[in-house]
């Protein structure tokens, strides 16, 4: 058993850590908060959005409308958005992220690049000796649209140029404080039964078989709107994922605390033990000297 | 038989509901959409979308976005808009006056700052004409707190 001073210390410096975790446990208690405001604001508009590129993907000749419904069969390569944090300390979280990712593009037939946003999936995909042709490190702690459109613009163009023939995005759903999950999505081509279930949720019965007509004209209106809106799902997938990050965080830190709080707890007891031995042992040396001088 | 009608904003829900036409400020001038009406993508100019329910009349200002129009409902993604009784015309006012001193001030045309600055301005004109014409009380609710 270590002695009594050791142990002193050792207390005295979970403590501390505690101390610090409850901190960040409390700073992202309020990053949390802010996040979840920012990403439901705009959910409405993107899920809209999201609706009508799916409304408009879903009408008859749609290859013809615009570059970006067509689909083309996946050769050249594939490209995957991977939204995770700039740092770390959030338990699982990013790790999550870049393991669902290899998990899911790892068998892939054809070259696959990565746009990573954040720090920490920059450095997990490059020492995993991946192909990073983008990285989008330290975004603003609440970035607003025209931050993040470049990122969009990069993933449309890459798919217009023919680099890439399909764009995925994986991000982190935020579905409540406690829980939250990894998910894929497919961005580019734009498809009505990617599987997603916000697709699925939205598919009114009344669903569009009739064609549009576009006011002022068709090429106008879909070149405007469909780059914007596919950059706007990017947004919101950073949004959900910053929301997720910081309650990852909170989650992972209240844990650590928690656990701090009961190595402190076992740690004591033992330091009180050894404590009272020792005062046992100083007593009945005491008693040992007295009686040896009374003899 | 209505037809449903959702707002939405790039930051908000700003209405949803089902009213019996649609009056929205489309690429082509004008236009009123009832119920089962054919499917249209338009883009918006700045003005103002009229919505009625039961001969009552609400009014938005938008600031230019989207609309889709289906059989059963109009959804229109603006880029920016508000309910005319929302407006903050202090605000608003204050908004312009400020747009107005930069452009006085003379920044150089065709760079972002000024198209921004641009925007502001007639976001800001669009908001005070439409509280002023629009509005069923001709007060703000600030001033009423005077």
């Amino acid at each position: 058993m270590p002695s009594a001073r050791e142990m002193r210390l050792r207390i005295r410096s979970v403590k501390n850590i505690a101390q610090v975790t409850r901190a960040l446990e409390t700073v992202s208690a309020s990053k949390v908060r802010k996040a979840i405001n920012a990403m439901t604001a705009t959910r409405a508009y993107a899920t809209k959005a999201w609706q009508v590129l799916t409304h408009i993907a879903g009408q008859p000749g749609r290859e013809s409308l615009h570059p970006l419904l067509v689909e083309r069969k996946v050769e050249h390569g594939c490209l995957v958005l991977v939204i995770t944090g700039d740092r770390g300390l959030a338990g699982a979280y990013n790790s999550n992220i870049i393991r669902f990712t290899q998990h899911k593009f790892d068998q892939h037939q054809v070259p696959v690049k990565f746009i990573a946003v954040g720090r920490k999936g920059r450095d997990l995909l490059i020492r995993r000796k991946q192909n990073v042709i983008a990285d989008f490190s330290n975004l603003p702690a609440a970035p607003s649209f025209a931050d993040v459109s470049a990122i969009g613009r990069l993933a449309v163009d890459e798919f217009l140029t023919g680099e890439v023939d399909e764009v995925n995005l994986v991000y982190t759903d935020f579905i409540n404080m406690g829980r939250q999950i990894t998910t894929l999505k497919k961005l580019l081509p734009l498809q009505i039964d990617s599987g997603d279930g916000r697709v699925e949720a939205f598919q009114d019965p009344s669903s569009p078989a009739a064609a549009y007509e576009y006011e002022p004209d068709q090429t106008e209106i879909l070149g405007e709107i469909i780059p914007r809106f596919t950059a706007l799902q990017v947004y919101q997938a950073i949004l959900e994922s910053f929301a997720s990050e910081h309650a990852a965080r909170m989650v992972a830190m209240r844990n650590a605390t928690d656990n701090a709080r009961e190595l402190v707890g076992g740690l004591q007891l033992d330091y009180n033990k050894v404590r009272q031995q020792g005062i046992t042992s100083d007593i009945l040396d005491i008693v040992g000297g007295a009686e040896a001088l009374a003899g | 038989m209505p037809i449903r009608c959702e707002i939405v904003s790039q930051d908000r829900l700003v209405f949803q509901g089902d009213v019996d036409i649609v009056i929205l400020p489309g690429a082509a001038g004008e236009m009123g959409i009832l119920p089962h009406h054919s499917p249209i993508l338009t883009t918006l100019k700045f003005g103002v979308i009229k919505v009625r329910i039961n001969g009552v009349e609400q009014v938005f200002t938008v600031a230019g976005g989207v609309a889709e129009i289906q059989p059963q409902i109009v959804t229109v993604l603006a880029d920016a808009a508000e309910n005319v009784e929302e407006i903050d015309t202090a605000r608003a006012e204050y908004a312009r006056k400020r747009a107005q001193e930069a452009l006085a001030k003379g920044i150089p045309q065709d760079t972002d700052s000024y198209l921004a600055v641009e925007a502001a301005l007639r976001r800001s004109n669009l908001r005070l004409e439409a509280a002023q014409r629009y509005r069923k009380r001709n007060i703000s609710f600030r001033e009423v707190e005077k």
